[in-house]
């Protein structure tokens, strides 16, 4: 490794080849401003704020994207830097609007804290804010492209992170805009509701579809009776809006606080987490060992990737597990299980739930089986975001809560439950429990350390006492494409198959990393998540699925067993191709 | 595999275009192009085809259509009237000339009449300064034009194009 | 890439014989073309340009034709198509040679005046003893041009040299003229290094604008080892107003594309690369056929001329961008994307298209290589300042007697250049100011246009050299709107990635506009500037930063235009 040695504002400064000017001059602990550059994203070089001076130089130098060289002389304050930088904000608040009083972002905004830091106090030019129209149309994430900067931050991140190609720029100059191909509703492009894009937006041009406000009606309306659902990544996230480090467990703060607000039963998605795996495993071990179906099983509880796949990859289907997600599960036996128990109708319910995710808003009506209890399953589905505000706005003392417990039948989960929230979690719980059920005992050792980790695809054999299950574990669908494509060739060439087991999440890092967490989130935020769940894994008595207390219950009282007739009419999906324009 | 024809004339044109391109490299402008000389724009489906056929997402295909100034996304009148506006021909008057134009077809820059016969657009810099200022219809070039030239230039396209009617 | 040592002994001898045919060939073409040219009296040169065409070129062509066979004297007169002459306000332009008088040409020519210039003047000449004079009558004499103005002796002519005697659509006419030795030369006997070393010696700089010495740039390129290396020609001319690229393309395609050859042997490309603006369907017809004749004759492809140099050209049309005259943003858009450029490093030599090794120079450097190579770098060096050698060509437009395109050793004056070459402003009025290098150009003003042109001195006063636009405003222009103008244009094709250039151009535009409408204020120029500094500093490319400079000039030379239509406002207003 070559090391690079130079001066930043006096300060000599040691880094590897190829780090940036910005890069180095965190190291001493200089923050360059920046609207466009966002860790997870190769620069974009567009905002034009992080410009700095090297010696010798005439022209003042980007920091995002300039490497550091040996001996350069870096100034990264002076009164003309200032100046320059002060003026170029000063431009790009000539064109977005003046509306931070009733912006989503406010207070969380990357413009509205520059400007802030910057002291801007008038509008030194005249506003030239187009009248654009926003796009909802799907009713997950919002585009409203007056406030974008142009930064970039999405279309990178829709292009080249997600390959999802949804995003892109019109037309150019003054009048380049982000948008979807030639213009369409964002509905009807390759979009997957992922929210990558929002979650990665400096300002409120893209947003999650604000779904607080029928929900406050929902827990007002006295003739219903309001549940609640909270997804496991959510617990180690949502502190942050709170002020909390990433990864810290509000997990009883949250039950409580929903309790509070109104809702008359807060449940798990951990538990249906649970009752996914005893579903899921068990379809596995029937493709495995009985060979009903064919391998490999690829998991089907992240909506964005069934989308993607619907869409894209729809010669999938048959490998597609038929599970629906944890949230689906759980709207479905709320509605049937748990109303039976408690006398209620199912249209007078509200299953509401909390995730981690814009995709999840999607999933809640995508097809028919969202209405296996007679009416729609989840009525609403809200992002970390949305509650933390519904939080605030109703004044409750967050961190000053007591812990509380969940409701009982749909509330209990393992440590199996909880790591659904990170990559490779979904598989890992999956392992310990389908080796309990191909050998009748648990695993020595619980923790599946191959399926960890922030590589974008993870693959390992896994020995379940002499028998060998190569799985394969893809996170970010931009590295969805290579692993899908060694099953297909596969499958076209009648070689042996890659992999028995995938694991699918859209979202780098899982759903920690979602469209729908708080926004901010870097590798390093991601880790921290990711240590946050784990903590929760280990926290627990029990960490396998199957031994977990209320799902036994749940499937003596109500369903039988994994894949019964009841477990297909509830908890099992069909999919269907999508076909979309070329991406 | 078979040439399968899907009886739509945007689509079928384009892929039969795109074959002399598709397997060269940086060739997807060069495609465009040529599908605009089909049609005189780039419709819809054809730049769904194009995508299909080169391998290149539509979104991809629509930044740069966006972004050239020459694509153009809705089909233009039959007259194509170019003014020229660079700067030998702003200097001697041009805008006079697009005024003129404007006045004459009662549109604005980039637009077609209703009837669909001109097309006004305004181009930067033809090549010819020395005949500055001009404007080129259909292919024709008129040099030193003045505005009081342009009622008898549209006038001359209309008859032509009512004998051709 | 093949490897050579595996090849037997009988295909290397068929490769040989290959070439060795292949040299004959040329040979040939240029010994014939030689004689045919010889067996004629007359020689008719008909300007074939752009310009020309478009005031009616195609016609007089095809009268002159037609009078020539109808009169029933092919035997002693060619009619021969030609790239650019020059004096293009003054088009359709026609030459006449004919043994043993001078030569004359004549100006606005119409279909009419070419037949009766055939019948009137050619068909006379070849019957008339040449020591007697010739009567030619008021109406054909009112037509002739003398060649003895300045606009034709003041000129030194180098990229321009073989344009206006020559048909650009032949081959065999180029390699008559001597074209393609430069590329044997270079093949035969001179190592890359050494080719390097000559250009370097020669002192020759980018054409394009900026001026980066063009042996340098080869030689950084040529130490990148890659698996594919690119050499790419810059025809996106976009200064609006300056069109000498598309008229070296039209008039003399064959002499760009053998300085591509020697830049590409010299750096080690194996693919070439023209990116040719699409509003040049000319320019763009006349260099797909030098290329498909290069390709007959073993000029390009694998092993040219037998050298074992292996060399093909990719042609590519751009689609109205400015922006893509900018090195990372032209190769973006040869990639199919839009025309943004990105931030630099990778520089291209490094990483350019396709993530390549990739070297791009403009139309007017390469034109001027096989020259240099041909007749040395000392001869070159001769030419022009200490530290811009060679000619420079500029579109001499705008409010000059004699418009059109005109090549001057580098060092001339501007006032030279527009008052002797030019004629000086048309219709007797004052010269008020020139500006060079378009839209990322400055003013000159007339008390400073004994500037000589050269890349730092042009700098130096708030302009740049550019591609050669070169527009003479008289004392009737307003400055201010021709500053509007400009900006406009730049705001117009702004590529929109960086926030400083999208949004200060187009700010800077209203208040500017604001100005001229008389609607601003002292408070609205200082708002000007304060816009103009931070797009100079913070934009991502050259033309963010260099979009403020017609304005900012325009300010520096011109205030009081400026301030005449200013509001008075606070201790102004009385």
């Amino acid at each position: 490794m070559t090391m690079i040695k130079a001066r930043i504002d006096n300060i000599e400064v040691e880094v590897e080849e190829g780090t940036t000017i910005l890069e180095a001059a965190e190291q001493v602990q200089v923050k360059i401003p920046t609207l466009c550059k966002h860790p997870d994203l190769c620069a974009t070089a567009a905002c034009g704020i992080c410009v700095v001076k090297v010696a010798g130089r005439p022209n003042l130098i980007r920091a995002c994207c300039t490497p550091l060289d040996n001996g350069m002389e870096i100034t990264t304050r002076d009164p003309e830097l200032v100046e320059v930088r002060r003026n170029v904000i000063e431009l790009i608040l000539s064109k977005h609007p003046n509306e931070c009083l009733t912006c989503i972002r406010n207070g969380n905004c990357e413009l509205q804290k520059l400007s802030a830091d910057f002291g801007i106090r008038c509008e030194e030019y005249e506003s030239i804010v187009p009248d654009l129209p926003k796009d909802d149309s799907t009713k997950s994430i919002v585009l409203d492209p007056r406030k974008c900067i142009n930064c970039g931050r999405c279309v990178e991140v829709c292009q080249n992170q997600q390959a999802v190609w949804a995003l892109s720029f019109l037309n150019r100059g003054i009048s380049t805009q982000i948008a979807a191909a030639g213009g369409i509703p964002l509905a009807e492009s390759p979009c997957i509701k992922c929210g990558q894009c929002s979650a990665h937006c400096p300002t409120g041009a893209i947003t999650e579809y604000d779904d607080t406000l029928a929900v406050w009606s929902a827990i007002n309306d006295e003739k219903k009776h309001c549940v609640v659902q909270i997804a496991p990544a959510v617990r180690v996230a949502i502190g942050e809006a709170f002020g909390l480090k990433p990864g810290e467990l509000t997990t009883g703060k949250l039950y409580a606080a929903l309790r509070r607000i109104g809702f008359d039963a807060v449940f798990d998605t951990n538990f249906s987490a649970d009752l996914t795996i005893m579903e899921e495993a068990s379809e596995f071990v029937e493709r495995f060992v009985n060979k009903t179906a064919p391998l490999p099983l690829i998991t089907s509880c992240c909506p964005a990737w069934v989308d993607f796949m619907e869409k894209y990859h729809y010669d999938m289907i048959p490998y597609f597990s038929s599970c629906k997600s944890p949230q689906g599960m759980l709207g479905a036996l709320a509605k049937t299980y748990y109303a039976d128990k408690k006398g209620i109708k199912p249209e007078d319910m509200v299953v509401v739930s909390i995730m981690p995710c814009t995709a999840k808003k999607y999933e809640i009506s995508r097809s028919k089986d969202m209405y296996s209890s007679g009416v729609q399953d989840v009525d609403y589905s809200l992002t970390t975001r949305e509650v933390a505000r519904m939080l605030k706005q109703s004044g409750i003392d967050f961190l000053a809560l007591a812990e509380e417990e969940a409701d009982s039948l749909l509330g209990e989960y393992t440590g199996a439950g909880t790591i659904f929230g990170y990559t490779g979690g979904v598989m890992e719980a999956a392992l310990r429990t389908a080796y309990y059920f191909v050998t009748g005992e648990d695993p020595k050792d619980l923790d599946f350390v191959q399926t960890r980790g922030l590589e974008g695809i993870k693959e390992a054999e896994i020995d379940i006492k002499g028998t060998k299950i190569r799985i394969a574990v893809a996170h970010g669908t931009g590295n969805v494409e290579t692993v899908v494509n060694r099953i297909r060739h596969a499958i076209e060439t009648g070689e042996e198959l890659p992999y028995h087991f995938v694991e699918v999440m859209a979202c780098p890092g899982g759903c920690i990393g979602g469209g729908g967490q708080p926004t901010g989130v870097t590798d390093k935020v991601r880790l921290e998540r990711t240590a946050g769940l784990e903590k929760d894994d280990h926290a627990h008595q029990i960490r396998c699925s199957h031994e977990n207390k209320e799902v036994q219950k749940l499937y003596e009282d109500f369903l039988g067993k994994p894949l019964s007739e009841k477990s297909h009419e509830l908890l099992h999906t069909h999919y269907v191709p999508r076909p979309c324009y070329k991406r | 595999m078979a040439e399968e024809k899907s009886g739509n004339k945007y689509i079928d044109e384009s892929v039969n275009v795109v074959k002399k391109w598709k397997n060269k490299r940086g060739s997807l402008i060069m495609a465009l192009h040529e599908i605009q000389g089909v049609f005189g724009y780039i419709p819809w489906e054809s730049a769904r085809t194009v995508a299909e056929q080169m391998n290149i997402p539509l979104a991809r295909i629509y930044e740069v259509l966006t972004f050239y100034n020459y694509f153009k996304l809705e089909a233009p009148g039959k007259v194509i009237i170019s003014v020229c506006d660079g700067t030998a021909c702003h200097i001697k008057g041009s805008m006079n000339v697009l005024d003129a134009f404007k006045q004459e077809l009662g549109v604005e820059e980039n637009e077609t009449t209703p009837d669909r016969l001109f097309h006004l657009q305004v181009v930067r810099c033809l090549g010819c300064c020395g005949l500055s200022p001009v404007a080129v219809v259909n292919g024709k070039t008129y040099s030193s034009v003045t505005a009081g030239d342009v009622k008898n230039i549209v006038a001359e396209w209309r008859a032509k194009e009512a004998e051709t009617a | 890439m093949v490897d050579e040592t595996k090849l037997t002994p009988e295909m290397q001898e068929k490769l040989a014989k290959v070439a060795a045919a292949q040299r004959e060939n040329l040979e040939k073409m240029a010994k014939e073309q030689k004689e045919l040219a010889e067996k004629y009296d007359v020689h008719i040169f008909c300007c074939n340009s752009t310009s020309c065409r478009s005031a009616g070129g195609e016609s007089v062509l095809e009268a002159l034709e037609s009078a020539v066979k109808s009169n029933e004297l092919e035997e002693k007169v060619r009619v021969v198509k030609t790239g650019c002459m020059g004096l293009c306000s003054l088009g359709p332009l026609v030459q006449i040679e004919i043994k043993g008088r001078e030569p004359v040409m004549y100006k606005k020519v119409t279909p009419l005046l070419a037949r009766l210039i055939v019948l009137e003047y050619v068909a006379k000449a070849i019957e008339t003893p040449k020591e007697q004079p010739l009567e030619i009558s008021e109406f054909l004499s009112e037509h002739i041009l003398p060649l003895d103005i300045p606009f034709f002796t003041k000129q030194e002519k180098v990229v321009l040299s073989n344009m206006c005697k020559s048909n650009p659509e032949s081959l065999a006419e180029y390699v008559a003229h001597g074209g393609y030795q430069a590329l044997k030369k270079v093949l035969d006997t001179m190592k890359p290094e050494e080719v390097i070393e000559e250009i370097k010696k020669s002192g020759l700089r980018g054409r394009g604008g900026a001026g980066f010495p063009t042996g340098l740039k080869w030689e950084f390129a040529s130490k990148v080892t890659d698996t594919e290396k690119f050499f790419i020609c810059n025809a996106d001319e976009g200064d609006p107003g300056a069109y000498m690229d598309s008229c070296t393309l039209e008039g003399d395609p064959h002499a760009v594309l053998e300085g591509m050859l020697i830049g590409a042997y010299a750096m080690g490309a194996t693919t070439g690369w023209f990116y040719i603006r699409a509003e040049y369907p000319l320019a763009v017809e006349r260099m797909e056929n030098a290329i498909r004749q290069a390709k007959k004759f073993g000029l390009l492809g694998n092993n040219i001329l037998g050298s074992g140099f292996n060399f093909m050209v990719e042609l590519r049309l751009g689609a109205g961008a400015f922006v893509c005259g900018e090195e990372t943003a032209l190769m973006a858009s040869l990639e199919g994307k839009r025309g943004s450029p990105r931030p630099r490093p990778p520089y291209p030599v490094k990483s350019g298209l396709f993530g390549k090794s990739s070297c791009i120079n403009n139309v007017e450097t390469l034109a001027n290589i096989p020259k240099i190579i041909a007749k040395g770098a000392d001869w070159f060096a001769s030419m022009g300042t200490d530290k811009s050698k060679g000619t420079k060509v500029f579109a001499l437009t705008g409010r000059v007697q004699n418009g059109g395109l005109v090549e001057v050793p580098m060092g001339t004056t501007i006032r030279e250049i527009v008052e002797e070459i030019g004629g000086g402003v048309a219709d007797g009025k004052k010269l008020k100011a020139v500006q060079t290098g378009g839209p990322s150009g400055g003013l000159i003003p007339e008390d400073q246009i004994d500037l000589q042109v050269c890349y730092d001195r042009l700098k130096a006063v708030g302009s740049i050299m550019g591609s050669g636009g070169m527009i003479v405003m008289d004392e009737d222009d307003s400055i201010v709107d021709i500053a509007t103008f400009y900006l406009g244009f730049t705001v117009d094709e702004s590529c929109g990635k960086c926030a400083p250039c999208r949004i200060g151009g187009y700010q800077m535009l209203q208040l500017l506009k604001k100005v001229a409408d008389r609607k601003g204020t002292k408070e609205d120029v200082e708002k000007i500037k304060q816009i103009a500094h931070a797009m100079q500093k913070a934009s991502l490319c050259g033309l963010g930063m260099t979009a403020p400079n017609p304005v900012l000039s325009s300010l520096k030379f011109f205030p009081e235009e400026y301030e005449e239509r200013l509001i008075k406002t606070g201790s102004d207003a009385e």
